[in-house]
């Protein structure tokens, strides 16, 4: 007969979840030497298992990577298009205008001039190919979003009880400190305030 | 055989960053008479409505891709069947490679591009300029 399956209170891997599940069938298979109390002890353990993981995966929040990590990183890939978009109008618009001028000055320099302009334009191909890269990131960031939607609808359905109770913080789960929560990039143009508004903002320090 | 730089050049790109640029290198070249679609739709009514001598376009594009409109322009009327069709893309696989030559095209460009390898193409399909 074999030693009853042993578990702790965390840190499971899939080789502990496979050696109770062995543990079961053999004694289930030498059914004649066991009692039911075995067996049930062996399921027992498997139950916490599982039970501890749903908690985990429940404390880590996956419904707020579908309605707040993923949306929050796809936004600001759609920000970094738009603004490399109108960047690079800017500078086409000014190469537009340097060509202008070299045209008149004629001659030597204006020829150099042109030639150098023509080589802004070629650069400015980036804008296009970042473009496409960032595309390809928002995709592949959406399958993940997909599955772990379909994961935590799994777990939802398969394992009673699953709640998003779990989630105590109030839906901010920033857990730096003091200033650094000050920290946050440039802001979504929907979000950020204007340059008039600080202005005002300020004032009223006055 | 001498190449007419008054002809009407169509360039295909969903980003207009990219249509700026082939614009402004043709006009470097001397190809002034330049029309612009986003898509390979909009694309297709343009080569419906007038006579085009060089099509550039990219492929990656929607409602329809490049490929697609490659596909659609080969199989429209006679004038098309050998009008040059050259494909500038990011998509670099060979299969990609394979599937346009297949489709029809004359000849390939992989972005990001210089003005070198823009005019060095189109003399391959077009002769010396």
């Amino acid at each position: 007969m074999s030693e009853p399956a042993t578990h702790k209170n965390h840190g499971y891997g899939r080789e502990q979840v496979v050696q109770i599940i062995n543990s079961v069938i053999s004694k289930v298979e030498n059914n004649e030497t066991v009692s039911k109390d075995a067996i049930f002890q062996e399921l027992r353990s498997l139950q916490q298992i599982i039970e501890d993981a749903r908690k985990e995966i429940g404390m880590a929040r996956p419904t707020d990577i579908k309605d707040k990590h993923i949306p929050t990183a796809t936004d600001e890939l759609d920000a970094v298009v738009e603004a490399t978009a109108e960047a690079t109008g800017t500078i086409m618009d000014v190469c537009d205008k340097i060509q202008e001028y070299a045209a008149a000055a004629s001659g030597e320099y204006g020829t150099a001039i042109e030639g150098e302009v023509i080589k802004i334009y070629e650069a400015c191909s980036f804008q296009d190919i970042t473009g496409q890269r960032i595309t390809k990131v928002v995709s592949t960031i959406k399958t993940i979003e997909e599955k772990v939607d379909k994961l935590v609808k799994v777990l939802s359905q398969q394992l009673p009880g699953h709640h998003h109770e779990e989630d105590t913080s109030g839906g901010d789960d920033d857990t730096r400190q003091g200033d650094e929560r000050l920290l946050n990039g440039p802001q979504m143009a929907d979000q950020a305030i204007s340059q008039d508004e600080i202005d005002k903002l300020l004032s009223e320090f006055d | 055989m001498t190449v007419d730089k008054n002809m009407n050049v169509l360039i295909v790109d969903d980003y207009t960053t990219m249509l700026r640029i082939i614009k402004n290198l043709l006009k470097q070249l001397g190809f002034t008479n330049v029309d612009e679609a986003t898509d390979g739709s909009m694309a297709l009514e343009k080569v419906k409505a007038k006579p085009y001598g060089l099509i550039i376009s990219d492929w990656n594009m929607e409602p329809m891709t490049g490929l697609e409109f490659l596909k659609q322009v080969r199989g429209s009327d006679a004038h098309y069947k050998d009008t040059p069709f050259i494909m500038v893309t990011a998509e670099s696989k060979t299969e990609n490679v394979i599937a346009a030559k297949q489709a029809g095209v004359n000849n390939y460009i992989v972005k990001p591009f210089n003005a070198e390898t823009l005019k060095t193409k189109m003399t391959a399909v077009l002769g010396e300029f």
